[in-house]
């Protein structure tokens, strides 16, 4: 090509390239999903009329395309999601993107809490157990971590309850607000951030648990290099050897894991919100599959891979930016 | 031990014997090993130490542990035994997490050997699939697929197989990719051997020990998932399950905590093992990859 821009336009755009591929597939795969789940949009339709005969749902069928060749509902499919419609939502009576949007801010907060806390604890107990390796401290953390990654957040959500709601009456047990208190302003901020202490604590920890673990063996790798000997016979001291030196080759391996768990995070606040009663889009993906509502379901599938998507991108150029090595090409 | 057998010492042990000296180096590694057999035993003894259905009531709802020797660890609101439950539910778990594991292995193995064997197209393709596998995520696509196929068990651990496969899928891929070009597989090729037989008789056992160290993760999160799913109610009510029983302790969690605390534990220390299991295997597996 000799168009010329800046590489990381470039770089950017054959990122987005690479994505369309998976987006498609992923519209197909909710389409297969939809095709292969009993009942279809009619049956819901009747069934909230309370029946009707048949020449009225064959009628039905005509209008919303149904009784078309797979392929053409296929093509159809991918050009509402691609506008992001996706469709009617039967049990909130509203098109499902309205209801998605008025849900996502709040797992998105979750989550940029969650994972914020579980980089930065992560990495800082890491780099310590890993200058202080083999040590009691290291153990502890070490212990602490594995430990961490096998409770399941579920159970730890329940053992939160238990100590600070239950014994200690600290906090609240769930929902993102104290309903009848009319806070504003200061009050509040105050009122959700006490709402998301636990559920924060409870998505933040498994993940805590793995930057931890990644970080440890990267700083233990880093250190040995022979930069940092000539780092450290510079006569640098352990704290500017760590932040200026150590630190910045150790983080890479660690920022592609926060990319590579993104998706697994979005997983795991379905658990955490539907115990928290937080109302996002998690708690939103359990009750439609109680409510058997797919229509939201897909909706919920097609914007946790945007999202996904959107944060690999963010995380690479991040990675680029924290490895000068790597180039844009 | 044998007077002989001190005598003369073969100059190469065996591998097993290699491997158990390599693995037991790793404390933490015996340890998880320990809970390991103890997991095993608990889904073993299961119908014997104690016995009858641990869905059905056994003595008065919410009698504490320790107090009635017929319950050992207390029942729950219905009265169902916790320790039956704790038994039974260590069969289903693990149970579950094998085939699910070997399910997410098996489809792995082949699209990862595949793409990585003949590259080209076919690794585009089917890293493609990959990537959009791994872009939606895990426990949201299991939830859908629960949706759709039910909650019977079978269904529940295909499920879990399906959402888990795309880990080791880049993992045989990538050894796939740089075992491809080296001189056997070359030889072979010249000898007129078939291209399956490649795959799976000469590139695959060499591929296997990062798969094997691998296959303890999947393991552990089969069972989280397994869990997850029977505490939000959407698992197969016929079966015993630790996630199930936790999420119905969560209506007497303020008067009897233990009836979710006693099945956590086991779910924390089952996953423990398996990744402590999975530690020392890796030491065993892959000696040259630590200094």
């Amino acid at each position: 090509m000799t168009l010329h821009m800046p590489p990381i336009l470039a770089y950017a755009l054959r990122r987005f390239a690479q994505a369309i591929p998976v987006i498609i597939l992923i519209m197909i795969g909710t389409f297969l999903l939809l095709k292969l789940a009993p009942g279809d949009t009619i049956d819901a339709l009747v069934g909230d009329m309370g029946g009707a005969d048949a020449a009225f749902i064959d009628r039905l069928r005509a209008e919303y395309g149904l009784d078309q060749p797979v392929w053409v509902q296929l093509w159809r499919y991918m050009v509402k999601l691609a506008s992001f419609d996706f469709g009617w939502s039967f049990v909130y009576e509203q098109p499902v993107s309205t209801v998605l949007m008025e849900r996502l801010g709040t797992t998105l907060l979750l989550m940029a809490t969650s994972l914020s806390i579980a980089f930065t604890a992560g990495i800082a107990l890491g780099a310590i157990a890993a200058r202080r390796a083999y040590s009691l401290t290291d153990n502890l953390i070490s212990v602490l971590g594995l430990v961490f990654y096998a409770t399941p957040s579920f159970f730890l959500s329940l053992m939160l309850m238990l100590v600070f709601s239950v014994k200690l009456g600290w906090l609240p047990v769930g929902g993102i607000k104290t309903i009848a208190a009319f806070y504003t302003g200061w009050d509040h901020v105050w009122d959700v951030v006490r709402h998301l202490i636990m559920p924060t604590a409870a998505l933040s920890l498994i993940y805590l648990a793995f930057y931890l673990r990644l970080m440890r063996a990267s700083v233990m790798e880093v250190a040995d290099l022979d930069y940092v000997r000539t780092a450290r016979a510079k006569g640098a001291g352990e704290g500017r050897l760590m932040i200026h030196h150590i630190m910045r080759n150790a983080l890479l391996p660690v920022v592609t894991l926060l990319g590579l768990q993104f998706s697994t995070v979005l997983g795991g606040s379905i658990v955490v919100e539907t115990i928290f009663s937080l109302p996002g889009l998690g708690q939103l993906a359990y009750k439609s599959v109680v409510q058997r509502d797919l229509n939201t379901l897909m909706g919920i599938i097609f914007l946790c891979a945007i999202i996904v998507v959107v944060v690999n991108f963010l995380t690479d150029l991040l990675y680029a930016r924290l490895d000068s090595r790597i180039e844009l090409k | 031990m044998t007077f002989a057998d001190t005598e003369i010492a073969p100059p190469e042990p065996p591998r097993y014997v290699m491997f158990w000296r390599r693995y037991k180096r790793n404390r933490a590694a015996l340890l998880g090993l320990v809970l390991f057999a103890i997991v095993i035993l608990m889904a073993l003894s299961a119908g014997i130490v104690d016995p009858g259905d641990p869905l059905r009531r056994a003595g008065e709802p919410l009698t504490p542990p320790f107090i009635n020797w017929e319950t050992p660890l207390g029942t729950d609101q219905l009265g169902r035994d916790v320790l039956s439950g704790v038994l039974y539910g260590a069969r289903i778990s693990l149970m579950i997490g094998v085939v699910a594991t070997l399910v997410a292995i098996a489809i792995g193995v082949v699209i990862g050997a595949l793409a990585g064997y003949f590259g080209g197209w076919v690794d585009d393709v089917l890293m493609r699939i990959t990537e959009a596998f791994q872009t939606i995520p895990n426990f949201v696509l299991l939830l859908a697929l629960v949706a759709i196929m039910g909650s019977k068990i079978e269904w529940i651990t295909l499920a879990i197989g399906i959402v888990s496969w795309t880990a080791p899928a880049r993992m045989v891929r990538a050894e796939f990719m740089s075992l491809r070009g080296r001189e056997f597989v070359d030889a072979a090729r010249n000898l007129g051997v078939s291209n399956t037989a490649i795959i799976f008789r000469e590139i695959l056992p060499n591929a296997l020990p990062p798969i094997v160290v691998y296959a303890s993760v999947i393991m552990a999160l089969s069972i989280l998932m397994e869990s997850a799913l029977a505490f939000l109610a959407l698992g197969d009510p016929n079966y015993a399950s630790w996630g199930n029983m936790i999420g119905q302790g969560r209506a007497v969690l303020r008067t009897a905590p233990y009836c979710a605390v006693i099945p956590g534990i086991a779910i924390v220390l089952t996953v423990l093992s398996f990744s402590l299991l999975g530690e020392g295997l890796n030491d065993a597996l892959n000696p040259r990859q630590k200094k």
